[in-house]
């Protein structure tokens, strides 16, 4: 692929990623939320959230699978939907649900393994987010790759958070955790094949 | 759209008049209210020879309207699978009065009460039962009064409805998933039931089990729950006049969703407490194990009063979402015992709360 390409694909990748936004924003003025309009957006800004995830992480498996490596170039913008739908998930869960009340918020997050588990997922998006910029990569040099490997942790949190949410019906949560035990096995299976020990080949950039 | 049977034994024999719009076939589950329509009833018996083919059409604001009765064939009764997905029609119920129950309260919207619920013997999503409970049938529909009680007997929905007064009632309904509906129920109080089937001095508690069949209840196929739903009640719990058997609510025939024909209502405890569909009461003097505490003991236990104190271990109780408050409707406090701790309190006096929970 060409440069031309990949702007167009980030362009496609912008639209189609801002989709579930619009529908949120149309359902939400055509007062067609539903019942219970706050979980339902909750509800919804956190599945796109963790689809985002899963679309992140599986650009490196794709490339393992396919040797085809243009798609690694949208995994930045990708990530980073991924961290909006995020935000809009807490901002949700603080504003609407929790009308900024910050005394009930801290002891929902704190008493509660789900809230707790699900925060601190967000929490450790943030220094991913700050990251991804180029003038970063460039300035953490390697140590950049061991900081976002921190989203292996996010995607185990996050189906964890999604599985602790249901009174029983784990279907859909466990749907969403097959995805990510896909994709680790993909990646796992590609580092392990192989018993000849890995030539060391310090890049330095 | 008309379908024409292509009937049992004899084709032939098939009136005009018997043939059904696709309509009314897909609404034949609207049922036959009692009150008032005996006469009517019995006529659509006579002609369709099946009770549960009986249809009749229009509310009874509209006096007895049209009668259609069918041929109930097994080969139909496919089509009936197949039926394009429709709302059930709604039927008004006449003759219950007014009471003083939620006076002042705000209703939540029909629209929600009937399309947001947890009804998993018709799917887990919470707008599943409303679409997925088109093939249930309430009515014919009996009750079974089962244990330690002197009238141990089978009796008809008909007949628990003419057992007391229907009455109107505006409850507070809280969900354990923090969420809560103002509903106005119609039904009678259970203790008129206790006191009818008269309990012998065994009877501590009362078992409710739901119906629960898989052909016109597809959440029950799946195994998320031990099937049937079975509920409970301490006797005091039962007879305490708060505790509702409902039978509609809006002014209407209960809706299949809701749990049609007849639920449970304790609005001091959580929603999960209010059997639906109950087919079989049963007077027993061990307490029963309930669906959800076997589910989750941890999670639900028997008792399931609305605690504020008491949180759920995955997410708080201290307050709700009042569904139909909107996107910026916030949360409001929950109260103790839902706020009917004045009718109910005193029967947990000196009883750790925190456990029993």
């Amino acid at each position: 692929m060409n440069k031309q390409q990949i702007l167009y694909a980030k362009v496609a990748v912008w639209l189609l990623a801002l989709l579930p936004l619009a529908r949120l924003v149309y359902l939400g003025f055509n007062d067609n939320l539903g019942a219970n309009p706050i979980e339902f957006v909750e509800h919804s800004t956190g599945t796109w959230g963790l689809v985002f995830l899963l679309v992140t992480l599986s650009m490196t498996p794709i490339r393992l699978l396919t040797g085809q490596v243009w798609q690694i170039q949208l995994r930045r913008v990708l990530g980073l939907f991924m961290f909006f739908y995020a935000c809009l998930h807490i901002v949700t869960y603080v504003w609407l649900d929790f009308a900024f009340i910050w005394g009930d918020i801290i002891k929902d997050v704190a008493k509660h393994p789900r809230i707790l588990v699900g925060f601190a997922a967000f929490l450790l998006t943030i220094p991913l987010a700050a990251t991804s910029n180029s003038y970063m990569i460039k300035r953490l040099k390697t140590n950049w790759k061991k900081l976002h490997q921190v989203i292996y942790l996010i995607g185990i949190l996050v189906v964890l958070h999604f599985l602790l949410l249901v009174k029983k019906d784990v279907t859909e949560p466990l749907y969403y955790t097959a995805v990510l035990a896909l994709l680790f096995g993909i990646r796992l299976y590609f580092k392990y094949r192989t018993k000849t020990p890995k030539v060391q080949t310090s890049v330095r950039i | 759209m008309i379908i024409i049977s292509k009937s049992d034994t004899n084709p032939s024999s098939i009136e005009p008049s018997e043939i059904t719009s696709r309509e009314t076939f897909d609404n034949r589950r609207a049922f036959v209210k009692a009150a008032g329509f005996g006469l009517a009833a019995g006529s659509a018996l006579l002609l369709s020879g099946k009770a549960r083919a009986a249809n009749i059409s229009g509310g009874a604001t509209e006096g007895a309207g049209r009668l259609i009765g069918r041929a109930n064939a097994p080969a139909t009764d496919k089509g009936a699978d197949k039926a394009v997905i429709k709302y059930q029609t709604r039927q008004k119920i006449a003759g219950y009065s007014k009471t003083s129950y939620g006076a002042g309260e705000k209703l939540t919207k029909y629209q929600d009460v009937t399309t947001y619920n947890n009804y998993y013997e018709f799917g887990t999503d919470k707008s599943d039962p409303a679409i997925q409970s088109t093939l249930f049938k309430p009515r014919p529909w009996t009750i079974s009064i089962e244990g330690e009680v002197k009238k141990a007997k089978t009796i008809s929905i008909e007949e628990l409805m003419k057992l007391a007064p229907l009455e109107e009632r505006i409850y507070r309904h809280r969900c354990v998933e923090a969420w809560s509906m103002v509903i106005p129920w119609i039904g009678l109080p259970l203790a008129s039931l206790v006191k009818w089937a008269e309990p012998t001095g065994n009877a501590k508690y009362i078992e409710f089990i739901s119906a629960n069949d898989p052909k016109t209840m597809p959440g029950v196929r799946s195994q998320v729950l031990d099937w049937p739903y079975v509920e409970g009640l301490r006797m005091d719990e039962a007879t305490n006049p708060l505790t509702l058997l409902a039978v509609g609510l809006y002014g209407e025939v209960l809706p299949n969703q809701n749990g049609a024909p007849v639920r449970l209502v304790t609005p001091w405890k959580y929603g999960f407490k209010g059997g639906k569909a109950i087919v079989k009461i049963r007077f027993v003097e061990k307490m029963p194990l309930t669906t959800w505490a076997k589910a989750g003991p941890s999670e639900y236990g028997f008792y399931a009063n609305v605690n504020p104190e008491v949180d759920h271990p995955r997410w708080s109780q201290s307050s709700e979402k009042p569904i139909g408050a909107g996107l910026f409707g916030g949360r409001i406090k929950t109260k103790m015992f839902n706020g009917y701790g004045e009718q109910v309190a005193h029967m947990y006096a000196g009883m750790d709360l925190f456990n029993n929970f």
